[in-house]
Formats: structure tokens, sequence, C-alpha cells
């Protein structure tokens, strides 16, 4: 049996790869905020209290576009909408655990920790301590986003962007994915996600990101009657 | 005014990672809604993965030479057959950098 710390381990390694998108976009999340005249401060802010990249950007462009606190707390909201998503996976996992280390756990989900976390939980079905490897994803990630997005902050975007590096971006979500793509009706669920968030990429607060796993998961349970 | 909106969007976003996990019941999801769990990894990437690679900065579809799609084709086969996640990410992104750097300089 795999010792704690192991588990920990592992997750912290399944998650390395991650990081060739994860630290630039952390650096110019920070760079981002600078630029657009935050307080170093409150940049770092969005950070350690809101946690997730791409809805941290989004709330600084609001704001320092004039936007109301309303429609840019509603953006973050249903940007990190999709969490609800991972959170139910997950609780399938990790339903043993008390109530205060969920609470605890809950904190440090983030996309590709999910998404390594439910591969690996999946393929080891009778790990004993399943949310040690929920946090070794999750508390790696943690740090290199807080450590990039301060060098960004402090240093600006040193990256040079002909790099296009936000090319990494939905390459590592390639990578998590690329996998199923050797079941059809996994592929069907991802084809009825990609188009619908082509089609519906101009809804209002980026809702696409929440509106296209809706219609695909819909899509699923449709197939998933038809196949019976 | 911006701490505020950053503490609330906080909150909101902590509400989001705790409130399947912790308050939901597994027992409240019925058989059908778990089966249909399965395929969240396939209905939420997409939709990050598809306006990354097709639409440019101002969110306008790139045109069908795009380097973006090339990569991904690239580690689309990469990482399909060596199933390993640094090799997907490494293969896009050198192919990327190839067509942009050398062929269309």
């Amino acid at each position: 049996m795999l010792s704690k710390s192991k588990i920990f381990f592992k997750g912290t390694v399944a998650v390395l790869p991650h990081m060739l998108s994860v630290i630039p976009f952390g650096i110019i999340t920070g760079a981002i905020g600078v630029e657009l005249g935050f307080d170093p401060i409150l940049v770092y802010a969005t950070s350690l209290i809101i946690f997730g990249g791409a809805s941290q950007i989004i709330f600084m462009q609001l704001l320092s576009g004039g936007a109301s606190s309303l429609v840019a707390i509603t953006s973050v909201g249903v940007i990190n909408s999709r969490h609800l998503l991972y959170g139910a996976v997950l609780s399938e996992y990790l339903e043993k655990l008390s109530f205060i280390k969920k609470l605890f756990i809950s904190y440090f989900i983030v996309d590709q920790g999910f998404a390594e976390s439910n591969k690996y939980i999946k393929q080891n079905k009778n790990l004993s301590n399943p949310h040690y490897y929920v946090l070794g994803t999750g508390v790696t990630l943690w740090f290199c986003w807080q450590l990039s997005t301060i060098s960004g902050i402090i240093l600006g975007s040193f990256i040079p962007e002909e790099l296009g590096l936000k090319f990494a971006i939905p390459l590592t979500f390639l990578a998590i994915i690329v996998n199923d793509l050797r079941k059809l009706d996994h592929v069907f669920v991802m084809l009825v996600s990609g188009f619908a968030s082509l089609i519906l990429f101009d809804a209002p607060f980026k809702s696409y990101i929440i509106l296209s796993p809706i219609v695909a998961l819909i899509a699923a349970f449709i197939m998933l009657r038809f196949k019976k | 005014m911006t701490w505020f909106s950053i503490i609330v969007s906080g909150i909101v976003t902590y509400f989001s990672r705790m409130a399947m996990l912790a308050l939901i019941d597994r027992e409240m999801l019925g058989t059908k809604v778990k089966e249909v769990l399965n395929y969240v990894p396939a209905a939420v990437f997409p939709a990050i993965i598809f306006p990354g690679i097709f639409f440019n900065d101002f969110g306008l579809f790139v045109e069908i030479t795009d380097p973006k799609i090339y990569g991904a084709i690239v580690a689309l086969v990469v990482g399909f057959y060596s199933r390993s996640v640094i090799a997907t990410i490494v293969s896009g992104l050198l192919s990327y950098w190839f067509i942009i750097f050398f062929l269309l300089k």
C-alpha cells in the first residue's frame, strides 16, 4: 500500500508537465494586472483569494474598463461555475472524508488537478487515501500559480510575446483529454462541447465556458438513453 | 470597492469548488446522473480548447492556414500515440514555433 506522502507526491508529479502552460499564464496574469494599473497587492490578492487564472484576467480587465463590480463578480462566478462539475465528480472519490477536510481540499480544486486526479483515481479504485493525490495536484498548482503571478507582477511579462505561449493553454487541456479519443462516446461529447463553444463564444459573461459543457452533458444523457 | 469585488469573487469561486463536494449528499445523485458525470472532462475541456485554437485575440475565427491549427494537429497525433502529457504539449509548441519562426519567415 502506498503511504500518504507517496500518493501526494504522485499527484505533484502528475501535474508537473502542465507547468509549461501554468507558469507562463501566471506570469502573464500578474503582468496584465499591473499594466492595467492595479496596485500590485490587489493583483496578487486575486491569485490568493480568487485563484483561477482566466477569471482573474477577465475580472481585472472588466474593472479597469469601467464595468460595475456586479458585472465583474458575475463574470467570475460564471467562468468558475465549471468547478461545480469537478466537485460532483470528485465527491464520489472523497465521500468518506470529514466535512472539515472537504472544506479545506475544496480551495485546491483546479482544472488540471481535477483532470489528473480523476484519471488516476479511476485507474486505482482501491486507493486508500485518494484525497492526498487531489491535494498533491492542487497544492503544487497553487504554489506555482502564486509564484508565477508574483514574478509577473514584479518583473512584468518577461516572456517574449512572439513565443505565443498563450497557445500552451489549449495544449494542456488537449493533453488532458487526448487519451479519451480512443472512446467514441467521449469523442462525440467532445465534439458537441467544442462546436457549442464556437457557436456560443459571444454569449454574455463568457458563459460559453459553462453553457457548452451543459449542452455536451445533455447530449451525453441523450446518447446514453439510445445506447440502452 | 475593488477589495470588496475581489473578496466576493473569491467567495463565489470557493463556493463553486466546495458546493458539490461538501454540501451535496452522494445519495441525492441518481445512477443516471452519475453515468453522465463520467463525461465531465469530455464536456468541459473542449470548450476551452476549441476557442483557444480557432479564435484569435480579437474573438474572430482564424484562417485555415493559422499555425495554431497545425500545432494542435501535431499535438493531437503525438498525444494519441504517446499517451504522454509532456509529449503532447511539447510537440504542439515545437511544431507551432517551427511554423512561425521558420516556415513563415
